[in-house]
């Protein structure tokens, strides 16, 4: 059930095939999708070839440099740049933040950061979650105490995703403790070269260090800094959770890992005969992809009523929901397509850029075990899938 | 496009909605049923009044020249209701043959008839021991003088008892799992040598066992070519497989509400079932299921009007292998949560949990369609 494109889409896409082609350095291309872990300069500098081209916010109003493009227009780009390997965009400015800052940030907050956010010249990451407060994100206790222009924050973020690299950072702070404890929330942006911030690595399960403990001690934020008003901070995240939700989806990039899974499936072999043809195996494949049709359609469902002037609803959690979920299933039949290969644990292989060693067994295999553990995060981040639930059960069935 | 409703679309589901919450809730069905044929004649004539059975018919020959989407949307509400007249039979399948390859004769005689209310028809392909193949053809259709004799087993023809005429398959020539060689022939339900066997179906419609015995059929009673069927037979199947896959939704939009309304009411250990998580998200469960088989079948509906061969059967076997897992998720689901009332007759849940389920059968299962899905690549 290849997408019907109209001569006006398929041309689109015939143009975002070109751009690719010319544009996309070709050491970027294919890293990611294969396990290969990129460097900040890395996605700088493939976000500032977009920026040039006008193409790095496609979600975003052409007012602020956006690129007015159809629903179908963005899902063509989605598909095509994963097709082609390129880096997905860092979420956290681009998709995250800057929504918040036009809906919600007065006019010098808009000038100052959307700019430098389509630019790439700040590298943002989210302050949500903390050591007492996951999926009860409303019980958060980092504090922020006004003094004179300036909150001082004290308390500690965690799971902080590439905080390492971030400039900026925004984060939910309490600025009160009585009344509900959701309206006792702020907004704040923290520059992460402020005194008193400290980021501390964790190491994920596969080895990875994508993931930061973000320590705030005695941090000087100026009120500017704050968006909207205060003590409506949960109002702007839920705003932004709902963005989120409909990009986490990545349904393009599961397209082009379908497509890999396919080709590693051919060439491994199980009882003298290719594993694609092995029966159980063929028909975990097939309920993938029809998992991942299914998606698309109402990934495309959700664009067109976004079009259409309804916001992604509450429905946009199925979206978070099944798009993890065929997410790991990938990684998983990946893996497992390795057979016994997915054992050697061979990081250098994906993770140094110069190294060209062989590794044990074939190249695509030294990664599958690790991509397969991490990704075990997605179902948990952004929301968990289980929060998902909660809000469709009490959202859409008013239970 | 697939992926938005047309205002035309909007106002057809509208329409329906109306008509049939007003005509056609539970308990107007537990009459209709009840009454001599199994359906309503007087709800065939209303079906033909609102324009219905003309949807997907060409408009030369007094029909709408719907799309399959439009007919999609009209087919959930089918299942929303769980609408037990023949329209499946007769304009989903009998008259999608005849649009794909009759003669210009057979199109003016049958087809202002069905969109008239004046015609029913039945198609049967099935026979018992093709299971799902529907290549797989014993019946046998023998040269006699200028015309044919049938003879033969076609197993499982909805709503045949009614029908006016039955459209049908057998071989012409070659062995019986050969692809070429298989005929559609009209045949008159009331000619010699037919011998109909009806039955009720376990879902509420009507079907009937077809006996041929020396059948005599005419040159001009073959539905398109000598030996050329198959293709004709898959396409109407795939087409009917997505709209049978919207029934399946509509009835799974419905067993969501009414499980959900269930749990908001039921009071168990001083308070509704519906504030216990894990009832909750099972619930979700369900409606995300359903919601996914939803975005799909309207994807296929698309697939159906613009894509041809390989593609299309693949389109027709992921929904069908969707909406069967989905239906059968729903089904059961909703069965659990309502507990022992879910086992009533009187209830209408284990009726929308029966017709999903012999959805699933129809013409193929989801493991069947799955494999299949698997192959066409």
């Amino acid at each position: 059930m290849e997408l019907v494109l109209s001569p006006e889409d398929e041309a689109f896409r015939q143009e975002v095939r070109a751009f690719l082609k010319e544009k996309l350095p070709p050491d970027l291309a294919n890293q990611s999708a294969t396990g290969l872990r990129l460097g900040k300069d890395d996605h700088v500098r493939w976000q500032k070839i977009l920026y040039e081209k006008g193409w790095v916010a496609a979600n975003w109003p052409v007012e602020y440099g956006g690129t007015g493009w159809t629903a179908m227009q963005k899902h063509i780009f989605e598909e095509e740049c994963a097709a082609a390997g390129a880096p997905p965009l860092i979420p956290f400015g681009l998709l995250m933040v800057a929504p918040v800052i036009m809906a919600f940030g007065n006019q010098a907050q808009k000038d100052r950061y959307l700019p430098r956010i389509l630019r790439s010249d700040d590298w943002w990451c989210q302050g949500y979650s903390e050591p007492g407060s996951g999926s009860d994100l409303a019980s958060l206790r980092t504090k922020a105490v006004r003094d004179g222009d300036h909150y001082v924050v004290n308390g500690q973020k965690t799971w902080t995703t590439l905080a390492q690299h971030a400039d900026m950072m925004f984060t939910l702070v309490r600025t009160s403790d009585t009344g509900k404890r959701q309206e006792g929330i702020s907004f704040l942006l923290i520059d992460m070269r402020s005194p008193g911030v400290t980021v501390q690595p964790i190491t994920t399960m596969d080895g990875s260090q994508e993931i930061n403990s973000v320590f705030l001690d005695d941090v000087r934020v100026p009120v500017e800094n704050r968006i909207g008003e205060e003590g409506k901070g949960w109002t702007y995240a839920k705003y932004l959770l709902g963005h989120e939700r409909t990009g986490i989806a990545g349904t393009g990039r599961s397209k082009a890992q379908l497509k890999r899974l396919k080709e590693i499936a051919r060439t491994e072999m199980s009882g003298g005969r290719p594993l694609i043809e092995d029966p159980d195996f063929a028909q975990r494949i097939a309920q993938l992809e029809l998992d991942l049709l299914s998606l698309e359609s109402l990934v495309l469902r959700v664009l067109y009523a976004e079009k259409a002037g309804k916001g992604p609803g509450p429905e946009a959690s199925f979206l978070k929901i099944k798009g993890t979920e065929v997410q790991q299933m990938l990684t998983e039949l990946m893996m497992e397509a390795a057979g016994p290969y997915a054992m050697p644990f061979q990081p250098e292989t994906f993770r140094d850029p110069q190294w060209n060693e062989e590794p044990a067994g074939p190249d695509y295999a030294p990664p599958l075990a690790s991509v397969y553990f991490n990704w075990r995060k997605a179902s948990i981040y952004g929301g968990s899938n289980e929060i998902q639930r909660n809000i469709i059960a009490k959202a859409v069935l008013g239970l | 496009m697939s992926f938005a409703f047309t205002e035309d679309q909007q106002l057809l589901a509208e329409s329906a909605d109306r008509f049939l919450a007003d005509k056609y809730d539970f308990d107007a069905r537990k009459a209709i049923r009840r009454g001599e044929d199994g359906w309503s004649r007087e709800m065939w004539a209303a079906f033909a009044e609102l324009g219905w059975l003309a949807l997907p018919l060409p408009e030369e020959h007094g029909g709408l020249g719907g799309s399959t989407v439009d007919v999609a949307v009209l087919m959930e509400r089918f299942g929303r209701h769980l609408v037990v007249e023949p329209f499946v039979a007769t304009v989903v399948l009998g008259a999608e043959a005849i649009v794909r390859a009759g003669s210009d004769v057979q199109k003016a005689a049958i087809l202002p008839a069905v969109a008239e209310g004046g015609m029913l028809l039945a198609f049967g392909v099935g026979e018992p021991q093709a299971r799902f193949d529907l290549h797989r053809v014993a019946t046998a259709a023998r040269r006699d003088g200028g015309g044919w004799k049938l003879a033969g087993h076609k197993a499982v023809v909805l709503h045949a008892d009614a029908a006016d005429r039955l459209i049908l398959s057998a071989r012409t020539s070659g062995a019986e799992d050969d692809r070429d060689g298989i005929t559609l022939f009209l045949v008159d339900p009331k000619a010699d040598g037919v011998t109909l066997r009806p039955y009720p179906t376990v879902d509420g419609l009507r079907g009937a066992e077809v006996l041929l015995d020396g059948v005599s059929v005419g040159e001009a009673d073959i539905v398109g070519g000598v030996g050329a069927g198959l293709p004709v037979i898959e396409a109407v199947i795939d087409r009917a497989m997505v709209l049978l896959s919207a029934e399946s939704v509509g009835a799974m939009a419905e067993t969501v509400r009414l499980t959900t309304e269930y749990l908001k009411t039921r009071v168990q250990f001083g308070q509704p079932l519906s504030s216990f998580q894990v009832l909750q998200h099972r619930l979700v469960e369900m409606l995300q299921a359903k919601e996914f088989a939803h975005a799909l079948c309207y994807r296929a509906a698309g697939a159906m009007d613009t894509t041809d061969g390989v593609e299309r059967a693949r389109a027709a076997a992921g929904i069908k292998a969707e909406a069967g897992r989905a239906g059968k998720m729903i089904g059961q689901e909703a069965i659990q949560l309502h507990g022992g009332m879910g086992m009533t007759d009187e209830m209408a849940i284990g009726h929308y949990f029966k017709r999903m389920t012999m959805i699933d059968v129809q013409f193929g299962n989801a493991a069947h369609h799955l494999r299949r899905f698997a192959t066409l690549s």
